[in-house]
């Protein structure tokens, strides 16, 4: 769908930059070739975007201006309706938004509404990040038991953060589609959907 | 006290140093220091770029020309994560700064590879209406 919009929008200065979460090239390689972009598509295997801009589940997605400002801070949002039995979002109002900033210079989140939309992250949350960063160090030099310690104690310090929680799962040897993620989206509805809205809302009171 | 090498995770860079530890405190020399994490010991305090930061009212960061990993992260008020068995650390981002930054509004940069290996740079993309996609195979 974003190679679609490229080839629609991309004469007006629209550029579609996707960035995958994922352990290796080889775990986005089947979806990138599938997709055929010639927009670019970046592999993230240490997280980077993540943790540069407060992510916490997939996807998530940004506007970024001509002059390099965020001017629609991170959303879940998706290109297709494929998965809406799950999240409830339509995609055709985000497609009219992206087109409408494209073509219309119009942002659905107005200015003075874009620093309200952010996320302030916790240390704890922060914490978590480098706690990831190091279970992911170790568990590359083959210290398995030692990096799941520090994966585990990830998880339990930024319980919101599916980059973490399940984007761990892979490295793990657990299953992302499987019985921990099941508990995980348990989890996720018994907190009352946590998502950058409401916490946004929270924390920025 | 055990003189060895360590491992120490800044902004997704690893970078292998001498360190002591004793105790539970890690100990770097200036040079490891600057090495790992591109910070100068001066007599001033602890210097990157322009920026300063006082040791003087922070009693164990600096000791005999060594600075204390922990010392020094909280200094920054940046999370630590350490595994002293391993002999590894990964030093965060304060969640002040970050926060700060996200509410400032300027995209933070970064650059990354595509699968074939030729890398990106997000300030590279100037003048286009960029939609970044965080997504996953999971």
């Amino acid at each position: 769908v974003w190679q679609a919009l490229y080839e629609e929008l991309g004469a007006s200065g629209f550029l579609p930059v996707t960035v995958a979460l994922d352990k290796s090239a080889e775990d986005a390689r089947p979806f990138i070739a599938k997709a055929a972009p010639t927009h670019p598509s970046l592999i993230d295997t240490e997280h980077r975007v993540a943790h540069l801009y407060g992510m916490i589940n997939v996807p998530t997605v940004v506007f970024i201006d001509e002059s390099g400002r965020v001017v629609r801070p991170n959303a879940m949002e998706y290109g297709t309706d494929m998965f809406k039995q799950f999240h409830g979002r339509e995609s055709a109002p985000f497609l009219a938004a992206i087109r409408d900033w494209v073509l219309h210079q119009r942002s659905d989140v107005p200015p003075e509404e874009v620093a309200r939309r952010v996320v302030p992250p916790t240390q704890d949350e922060e914490l978590a990040r480098a706690e990831f960063a190091l279970a992911w160090h170790l568990h590359k030099r083959g210290r398995v038991d030692a990096a799941e310690r520090h994966f585990v104690r990830a998880g339990e310090l930024s319980p919101n953060d599916w980059t973490i929680r399940r984007g761990s799962m892979p490295i793990r040897g657990k299953n992302p589609m499987g019985p921990e993620f099941f508990e995980l989206f348990r989890e996720w509805e018994a907190n009352g959907k946590p998502s950058y809205e409401t916490l946004a809302a929270q924390r920025n009171r | 006290m055990s003189q060895g090498a360590f491992d120490v995770i800044d902004e997704g860079r690893s970078t292998s140093v001498a360190a002591a530890i004793e105790g539970s405190r890690v100990l770097l020399d200036a040079r490891a220091l600057e090495t790992a994490l591109g910070w100068k010991l001066e007599p001033q305090g602890l210097c990157r770029g322009d920026v300063c930061v006082p040791v003087a009212g922070h009693p164990g960061v600096v000791r005999d020309g060594s600075v204390d990993l922990a010392g020094f992260a909280d200094l920054l008020q940046r999370p630590l994560a350490l595994d002293l068995d391993e002999r590894a650390a990964s030093v965060g981002a304060s969640a002040r700064e970050r926060g700060a930054v996200l509410t400032g509004g300027i995209a933070p940069d970064f650059t990354l590879p595509d699968v074939s290996g030729r890398e990106w740079t997000l300030s590279g993309f100037r003048g286009k209406k960029v939609l970044l996609i965080a997504y996953a195979s999971w």
